[in-house]
C-alpha cells in the first residue's frame, strides 16, 4: 500500500498527518449522512443505531449529521423526518414522491445519488438490511466510490478518513478498511451491531427538500404484492431481549420443541446456528451469526452450540451469554459468561422447569386464568 | 435464452483456523469450494434453462486453480465455463471486481449471445459483502433483483419476469423485465446431481480462459488494486474475552439442582432479568 502514500499533505482542513491526497473535486465533500430506512411506514431501528454512530463521527470531525429520508408524501415520511431529529440529526434531506412508496432500486438509487452529487457528504452510512445492501451497492457503483459492508466498528482517523472495521475470513479476523481518493466514504452496518442511542425530544429542525426527476413510466420494476411473514413466524430475533438458540447438540429436529418451550417460558425468541439451517430444521430467518442475524439481547442461552467464530460474531453484543454444551473444551465457553457442561437435550427441560418455578407467582396466576 | 451465472471459488470457511500465536490465517490445507450461495443460483439457472430452453454459461474470476470450480459447475450441467484470470485482477475490491466481471459478461454476450439473466449468489461466504451483484447490474444497466426467493414466471415473448423478493418481515412480489440480474437466496432445493453425460463432458471440456485483454478490458487501471477505492489497512485478531465462562459445577448433582444454580447465577449477573423474564413470561 506504500504506493498510495503521498508526501505532500494538503495544509487545508487542518488534517494533520495526511497520508493521501484527496483529489481537488472531493475536497468540498463534508458532513456525515445516515440513510433512514423507511419501509411500509416504519423506520427500521438500524437507522437510529446508525444515527448514534454518525453523531459520534460528526462530532469527531466537527461537521454536521444529516438524516436522509426518501418516501411518499404523508405522515409516515414526516414521522421518519421527526425521528431523525429525535435521534440527534442536525438536518434532514428529504425527497418526497409517491413513486418512493415501496422500495425499488431504480428510483431510490437515483434519489440518493442525486442528493450525494448535489450536497456532497464525506461519509454515508446505511443499514446492512436487504434494502440497504441493495441500495448501497448500486449507489456506490454509480458514484464509483468505496463501500465497506457489515462494519462492526467505525472511527475517524487522525487525518479525518473513515476507518471502517469489519470481520473477514468468516469472522476469524477483523480488518480495517479505508476509502482512498473517493467520496463519499460509504459503509453499511448490520442491525443490532451498534448500540441503540437515547431518543431525545429534539424538535424538527432544518429540512432540505430535493426533487426527484423521474416518473413511474421510467421504472421497470413494479411491486404487485407483499406477503407478510405474519405475527407468528415474524422472527424479529435481532431485537429480542431474550434469545435461546440451539445447535447440532440438540441431536434431532424434534428436540427443537425443548428450545421453543424454554423460549416461551421466559418470554424470549428462539434461533439456531448455521448447521441447523443447512439441515433444514429451521428457516434461515432464525439463523444467528456471521451469515445470519446479529443479536444483542439481555440474555442469550446457547444450547448445544459449539461456538465457532462465525457464531460468536453474531452474539457477542449480548449482555449475558449462557452456554450449555457437553464438550468442556467447546469454544463457546471462551466467550460465554456462564457455562454448564451438560447435554442440552436433558438439561433444557430441567432449566425450563426451574424457570417456571422461580418466575413470579403472578405469572402462574395468569396462566391459570 | 442465455443465462450467465457468476460464481466464486472460496476457502471453506468452516475449516479456516487462525494461528494461536501469530494471529494469521492458516491457509495451508484449507480446501476450496464453490461459494455455497452460488450453487443455489446455478441450480435456479439450470432449472430455468431446462424449462425455457437455452444455455447456461458459468463465469468466475480468480487464480488459475479456480478452473476446478468451473469444471464442477459443468458436471452439474452448465453448458460453458469461462475463467477470467489475470494477475492485474489481484487485490480487486468489489468495485473493481464488478468492473472486470461486467466487461467479461459483455464479451460473453458478443461471443455467445446477449444474456437474458445474470445470476449471482446472494453473497459469498468469504467476503460477505453482497455488493458485486448490484455492481454488475449497475454497470451493465440490468434490472437489479436481489434476494430473490423464487422466480414465479418468465414470459420470453413479452420479456417480463415475476419474482418473489425477501425483504425485512416479508416477501415482495415484483413484476419486472429482462434482461435482469438476480441474486439468489438460499433455498431448500440443493444443487442437482449431474448426469453421467455431464460428468464425461466436464472431464473433456476445455475451460475457456480469458485474461484482461481477452475479456475486452482496455483500461487496466480500473482493475485490481489500482481500480479499488478501498484498501485494507490493517488485519488483526478480535480481542479475546478476558475471562472464560464461570462454570456451574455439575459433578454428582441432579440436573434439576444444576439448573437451579444456573438460574440463580443468571439473576446474580443480571438482577433486572428477574423482573423482566417474569413480566413477559406468560406471553
Amino acid at each position: 500500500m506504500g504506493t498510495r502514500k503521498c508526501k505532500a499533505p494538503p495544509p487545508t482542513l487542518g488534517r494533520a498527518g495526511t497520508k493521501k491526497e484527496l483529489p481537488e473535486h472531493f475536497r468540498d465533500y463534508r458532513h456525515v449522512w445516515v440513510f433512514m430506512e423507511l419501509e411500509r411506514g416504519q423506520v427500521h431501528p438500524v437507522s437510529f443505531e446508525l444515527l448514534g454512530e454518525g453523531r459520534r463521527l460528526a462530532d469527531q470531525l466537527g461537521v454536521q449529521l444529516a438524516g436522509v429520508v426518501l418516501g411518499p408524501p404523508g405522515d409516515s415520511t414526516m414521522h421518519a423526518v421527526a425521528e431523525a431529529f429525535a435521534y440527534d440529526a442536525d438536518l434532514v434531506y428529504l425527497v418526497e414522491k409517491s413513486l418512493l412508496t415501496d422500495y425499488r432500486n431504480e428510483p431510490f438509487t437515483k434519489a440518493l445519488t442525486d442528493l450525494v452529487l448535489t450536497y456532497k457528504p464525506e461519509i454515508l452510512l446505511l443499514g446492512a438490511t436487504t434494502l440497504g445492501r441493495d441500495l448501497a451497492g448500486s449507489v456506490a457503483t454509480t458514484l464509483l466510490t468505496g463501500l465497506t459492508a457489515d462494519c462492526t466498528g467505525l472511527d475517524v482517523d487522525a487525518d479525518g478518513s473513515l476507518a471502517a472495521t469489519r470481520p473477514t475470513f468468516g469472522g476469524s479476523l477483523l480488518c480495517t478498511i479505508y476509502t482512498l481518493n473517493c467520496r463519499p466514504q460509504m459503509a453499511t452496518v448490520r442491525p443490532r451491531v451498534m448500540r441503540m442511542p437515547e431518543r431525545s425530544t429534539k424538535p424538527i429542525g432544518r429540512v432540505i427538500r430535493h426533487d426527484l426527476a423521474m416518473c413511474e413510466q421510467e421504472i421497470v420494476t413494479k411491486v404487485v404484492g407483499f406477503l407478510s411473514d405474519g405475527q407468528s413466524e415474524n422472527a424479529n430475533l435481532a431485537y429480542a431481549d431474550v434469545v435461546v438458540a440451539g445447535g447440532l447438540g440438540l441431536g434431532a429436529a424434534e428436540n427443537l420443541e425443548l428450545l421453543k418451550n424454554l423460549a416461551r417460558t421466559i418470554g424470549g425468541d428462539y434461533g439456531c446456528s448455521r448447521p441447523l439451517v443447512q439441515k433444514g430444521w429451521m428457516p434461515v430467518d432464525r439463523q444467528i451469526g456471521q451469515t445470519g442475524k446479529t443479536i444483542r439481547p439481555k440474555l442469550y442461552i446457547a444450547a448445544g452450540i459449539s461456538g465457532a467464530v462465525q457464531h460468536r460474531v453474531g452474539v457477542e453484543g449480548a449482555d449475558l451469554i449462557v452456554a450449555i454444551n457437553t464438550d468442556p473444551n467447546a469454544p463457546i465457553f471462551d466467550f460465554a459468561n456462564i457455562g454448564v457442561v451438560a447435554d442440552a437435550v436433558s438439561f433444557l427441560p430441567a432449566l425450563t422447569d426451574v424457570f417456571i418455578r422461580r418466575l413470579a407467582p403472578r405469572n402462574r396466576m395468569r396462566l391459570v386464568n | 435464452m442465455h443465462i450467465v451465472v457468476c460464481m466464486k471459488q472460496v476457502p471453506d470457511s468452516a475449516q479456516i483456523r487462525v494461528h494461536p500465536v501469530t494471529n494469521t490465517i492458516m491457509r495451508q490445507g484449507v480446501p476450496t469450494i464453490i461459494n455455497p450461495y452460488d450453487l443455489f443460483a446455478l441450480e435456479e439457472a439450470l432449472k430455468v434453462r431446462d424449462y425455457y430452453g437455452g444455455e447456461v454459461t458459468v463465469l468466475t474470476m480468480g487464480p488459475p486453480m479456480a478452473e476446478e470450480a468451473l469444471r464442477k459447475a459443468l458436471t452439474y450441467g452448465a453448458d460453458r465455463a469461462i475463467l477470467l484470470t489475470d494477475r492485474h485482477f489481484a487485490g480487486s475490491d468489489t468495485l473493481a471486481t464488478s468492473f472486470a466481471l461486467s466487461q467479461a459478461i459483455s464479451k460473453i454476450g458478443n461471443s455467445f449471445g446477449t444474456p437474458d439473466i445474470v445470476f449471482t449468489g446472494k453473497q459469498t461466504i468469504d467476503g460477505d459483502t453482497a455488493q458485486v451483484g448490484p455492481g454488475i447490474a449497475k454497470r451493465l444497466n440490468l434490472v437489479q433483483l436481489t434476494y430473490i426467493a423464487k422466480i414465479t414466471s418468465i414470459d420470453l415473448g413479452a420479456r417480463t419476469i415475476t419474482v418473489e423478493r425477501r425483504s425485512e418481515g416479508g416477501t415482495h412480489v415484483l413484476n419486472s423485465a429482462l434482461p435482469c440480474l438476480i441474486t439468489m437466496l438460499e433455498s431448500t432445493t440443493a444443487i442437482r446431481r449431474g448426469s453421467l453425460d455431464d460428468a464425461l463432458r466436464a472431464a473433456r471440456s476445455q475451460i475457456v480462459k480469458w485474461n484482461a485483454a481477452e475479456a475486452g478490458i482496455e483500461d487496466i487501471t480500473k482493475c485490481g488494486l489500482r481500480g479499488s477505492p478501498t484498501v485494507v489497512k490493517r488485519v488483526f485478531a478480535p480481542t479475546p474475552r478476558a475471562q472464560k465462562a464461570s462454570q456451574i459445577d455439575t459433578t454428582e448433582k441432579a440436573e434439576r439442582d444444576v439448573a437451579d444454580e444456573l438460574v440463580v447465577s443468571i439473576f446474580a449477573h443480571q438482577p433486572a432479568l428477574r423482573h423482566e423474564l417474569s413480566s413477559t413470561g406468560s406471553a
